[in-house]
């Protein structure tokens, strides 16, 4: 069954300063911040979220996949650039995080790919996308959607 | 390869049929992508306009060029689009597959189509900016997501390349 998306009402429990936006509870040890995505142009391109996963327990912990009511296809991507100068995109598989440590997903590095969109991302609204891992942890937070030429989560 | 040499036949996103001759004159930062590109395309036309910011009126002497190399899915409409949200000065080119090709060609810039899941398809590709000078001469590269403080100066390099073009 399809979710409903909660623009809006999960965003109103938050607080998004652009700089931290706490993950909801969950069971994994997990803090996401400063999660930002661009808007889309329509339904048939799709979209990227940028944020940095820290991993704030005493256990190591992976991520293995993502879950949006947004989009179909979520998956974990990594940009590389090659001697040639030349960009290719890739799934990244699983994502291991040492205790203390985060991972960054940025632009030109990791990000989290949003394939066959639900809908149009629009600036302003947020979404809801949910980390999983991979004992069975979930990590879900609401990621606002910047411009299409926003460069980072305070733009 | 200076873009006196080169021999291609596009159009902007304003529908204006558009050549090497349309750089030739001013200086030129080009860069090759597509709009269906999630990270690195949007990424390089917002750092290209933050450059543009930073070099405020010295940008206007520039010509400023995004040319698609997914001409199946970047149609002028779709290029005008896409610009629009971007830094005023960049203007999108897009054409037939063989003009790309001439276009890529010239550039040393290399484009591959990539199946995806689905049937879709992704599009891996340069993504470096190339920059020329007024006269048409290849001037350096500006590596994906450099940092401005590299980018900017290379940038004015090109725009000096101009002034020396010129005496
Ligand atoms: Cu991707």
């Amino acid at each position: 069954m399809k979710k409903i998306i909660m623009t809006g009402t999960l965003a109103a429990l938050l607080t998004f300063g652009g700089l931290s936006v706490p993950a909801l509870a969950g069971p994994v040890d997990v803090v996401v911040e400063s999660a930002w995505s661009r808007a889309s142009i329509g339904m048939n391109r799709p979209g990227a979220v940028y944020m940095t996963i820290r991993n704030t327990g005493d256990e190591p912990v992976t991520l293995i996949g993502l879950s949006t009511p947004l989009a179909m296809m979520p998956e974990i991507h990594e940009t590389k650039t090659n001697a040639e100068g030349v960009s290719s995109m890739s799934a990244a598989g699983e994502i291991a995080i040492a205790p203390g440590e985060s991972v960054a997903l940025e632009p030109g590095g990791l990000h989290a790919m949003l394939m066959r969109l639900q809908q149009p991302m629009t600036e302003g609204e947020t979404f809801p996308l949910t980390l999983l891992f991979v004992d069975g942890g979930e990590v879900t937070v609401e990621v606002p959607i910047l411009g299409i030429a926003a460069r980072g989560p305070e733009d | 390869m200076a873009l006196t040499e080169m021999d291609f036949r596009l159009t902007d996103h304003e529908g204006n049929e558009v050549g090497p001759e349309t750089l030739i004159g001013r200086p030129t930062m080009a860069f090759f992508g597509f709009t269906y590109c999630p990270d690195v395309c949007p990424t390089t036309l917002s750092d290209i306009s933050g450059w543009l910011d930073d070099l405020g009126d010295e940008a206007k002497q520039l010509n400023v060029v995004f040319i698609t190399v997914d001409p199946e899915r970047d149609t002028v409409e779709a290029m005008a689009e896409y610009v629009s949200y971007f830094h005023p000065a960049i203007r999108g080119w897009t054409g037939p597959e063989g003009q790309i090709a001439r276009i890529a060609d010239g550039f040393r810039a290399a484009y591959e189509r990539v199946p995806t899941e689905g049937g879709d398809y992704t599009m891996n590709h340069t993504a470096s900016v190339f920059l020329f000078g007024a006269a048409g001469r290849f001037v350096t590269m500006i590596d994906y997501h450099e940092p401005r403080e590299f980018a900017v100066p290379k940038i004015r390099r090109a725009l000096e390349e101009e002034t020396e073009g010129a005496t």
